[in-house]
């Protein structure tokens, strides 16, 4: 039963980082004790230091639940509870019953699935989250992504149907996570992922490096003061740049490949994202940014949550290098059309 | 009779003499002058940050060789094999027999099982000399490299020494400095990489140590001492010398290859075979 209720838990806390409100109560770092006067520590040339391995694994969801309207944050942990008991059942609200995980058939579970990130100690009980009273990240009083212009949701409609249609004619049908390309979450602006959701900060001279580990993707950001780069080279993580304005270090970045997906929209060759990186204790970096593309969303929108430091180090998440799936699926494909 | 015995000892001499200048020019390995003495970052360490880049031919063939047709006759000569001298200390790879006969039949292979035309990561050493830049960044706990080929990415951790969970393809990097070298023990690596086009190939069993050395202002030697009792009869290694791109633009771009490798690796699955296309079957 126990195992049942973790493993619940787990599902949910994974399900709501796509869009779901907070339900599950799982492992939260403690806020930082009342701070003994902390002070920036510094890299050796008089920046701040952001070097180091971070979570950015949140139960925050992206978009505010509608029955929380403009609440942007919870008073505390207990508003936090009460307001999802009051929470509606269904979609949308999260109330009622706990779902039974899938992967759990004690539980109920119908599907096989073989990501049980419980079993690898990659669940959400066992990952370290900064804590926040958040209600979403997508911050302001409509905690949400807000529309795409009508041409753009026409235009992925159609590419939506036309997927549909052929999804598994060929290699370059498949998402891109699939074929791992980009995972989605690398961003900018960087998103919390289901698993691994872990990231590491080294600072050189004149340059800020981000590795993602999922899929291994460094972003090599310079801070020397040059422009973007040529407009001809578009990039799956876009071309960034970065300056210091006081202690935050501010990324600006452009010049986005046009295959590449933000908040489930591609992007115009318009897209800007901010991103503000503050740390502000000795654990945490507050991460911001800002997406702006007049050419996909009706207004730009903005988000923030904390990353919290993690002990132990990256690991290497070689994608590509393990994908029999792909090859497979595919095979699976051509023996059905065979039947 | 004694004077031309004597002659003949010292000819003999003199012989030995240069004999044994021209080893030591051989085995040294490098002139004897004041070692170079890198400019320093701000808390002292010799300064590797920057983005460099092999400029041989190491990754068609350590070894020294001649120019050769190239694996793919439609391409001629923009990819055919250039000459190159090696980078093999002393030229020889030192495989056990049945070992130096799987490197003739990878090289028959190489189509089908070069891991660079599958986009897979290069590994250590062959990253340092495949022809991309590669990215230097050096925190302060930490030095990362960042490879432009594949985005493999190896995170050297310059405290104490830790060991690796499991295998991968990048391995798992302990860093320190010695003089002015940062030398970098590199452990863990898998059997799935090669050390060239050639298919100089190592097993699970391979141990790198890297020695990064700056040598003027752009240039760092390269050494790598490889050890694999499984594949070799003793350690040997290579080195070559590494250059700063100076383009005052340079920097890190993408090539994020699965997109130009998922034809050849899956190609034969599609439903619709690509038309016009050339080889892909």
């Amino acid at each position: 039963m126990r195992r049942y209720v973790l493993s619940s838990l787990i599902a949910l806390a994974v399900v709501s980082l796509m869009s779901a409100p907070v339900f599950a109560q799982a492992v939260v770092a403690k806020p930082a004790p009342a701070a003994k006067a902390w002070t920036m520590p510094r890299t050796p040339d008089g920046k701040p230091d952001l070097q180091g391995v971070y979570s950015n694994a949140t139960t925050i969801p992206v978009a505010r639940p509608a029955y929380l309207g403009a609440k942007e944050f919870y008073t505390d942990e207990a508003d936090k509870v009460a307001s999802a008991a009051q929470a509606p059942a269904g979609r949308g609200g999260r109330g009622g019953a706990a779902r039974p995980a899938a992967n759990d058939p004690e539980g109920g579970g119908t599907l096989a699935v073989h990501y049980d990130t419980s079993q690898f100690g990659l669940g959400g009980a066992t990952v370290k989250r900064a804590a926040s009273l958040r209600t979403s990240i997508i911050t302001g009083p409509e905690g949400r992504v807000p529309a795409v212009l009508p041409e753009v949701a026409k235009a992925a409609q159609e590419r939506r149907a036309y997927q549909q249609a052929h999804q598994w004619d060929s290699a370059q049908n498949r998402p891109l996570a699939e074929r791992c390309i980009t995972w989605g979450f690398e961003g900018p602006p960087m998103m919390p992922v289901g698993y691994n959701s872990t990231l590491e900060i080294v600072q050189g001279q004149g340059y800020v490096a981000i590795v993602q580990e999922m899929i291994h993707d460094t972003r090599v950001i310079p801070t020397d003061g040059r422009p973007h780069g040529p407009a001809e080279i578009k990039r799956w993580m876009g071309d960034s740049v970065g300056h210091w304005e006081g202690d935050t270090l501010v990324v600006e970045t452009v010049n986005y490949n046009p295959q590449v997906v933000i908040q489930q929209q591609q992007v115009s060759d318009a897209a800007k994202v901010t991103e503000r990186f503050t740390r502000v204790d000795a654990d945490t970096i507050t991460y911001q940014f800002t997406v702006d593309d007049p050419k996909t969303w009706v207004k730009p929108f903005s988000g923030e949550y904390n990353m919290v430091h993690i002990d132990g180090g990256l690991y290497e998440y070689a994608c590509h290098e393990g994908n029999y799936g792909m090859a497979n699926n595919l095979s699976g494909a051509r023996a059905t059309e065979k039947k | 009779m004694r004077i031309q015995a004597l002659r003949m000892r010292a000819s003999w001499l003199l012989v030995g003499a240069a004999g044994a200048a021209l080893l030591s020019l051989a085995v040294l390995p490098t002139p004897a002058q004041a070692p170079y003495k890198a400019p320093r970052t701000k808390d002292g360490k010799p300064n590797l940050n920057g983005i460099w880049q092999a400029n041989n031919e190491a990754n068609w063939d350590i070894r020294p060789h001649p120019a050769s047709q190239g694996p793919v006759y439609t391409l001629g000569a923009a990819y055919s094999t250039p000459a190159g001298l090696g980078v093999v200390e002393g030229g020889e790879i030192p495989y056990k027999p049945e070992a130096a006969a799987k490197q003739k039949q990878n090289f028959t292979d190489r189509l089908k099982l070069d891991p660079e035309i599958k986009c897979y990561m290069g590994g250590v050493p062959r990253s340092t000399y495949m022809p991309y830049p590669f990215q230097i960044i050096q925190g302060t706990g930490h030095i990362m490299i960042a490879y432009e080929y594949a985005g493999a990415v190896r995170d050297i951790n310059m405290g104490a020494p830790t060991k690796a969970p499991a295998d991968s393809w990048m391995g798992w990097s302990n860093g320190h400095w010695e003089g002015e070298s940062l030398v970098v023990d590199v452990s863990s690596l898998n059997d799935s990489t090669w050390f060239d086009r050639a298919g100089n190939w190592h097993s699970d069993a391979l141990h790198v140590i890297e020695r990064y050395t700056p040598i003027g202002p752009d240039a760092l030697q390269y050494e790598a001492t490889i050890d694999d009792p499984k594949v070799f009869t003793r350690q040997w290694k290579m080195s070559m010398p590494i250059y700063r791109r100076l383009e005052k633009n340079a920097q890190l771009l993408e090539y994020k290859c699965v997109e130009f490798a998922e034809e050849v690796l899956y190609g034969h699955l599609r439903k619709q075979p690509l038309q016009g296309k050339g080889d892909s079957k």
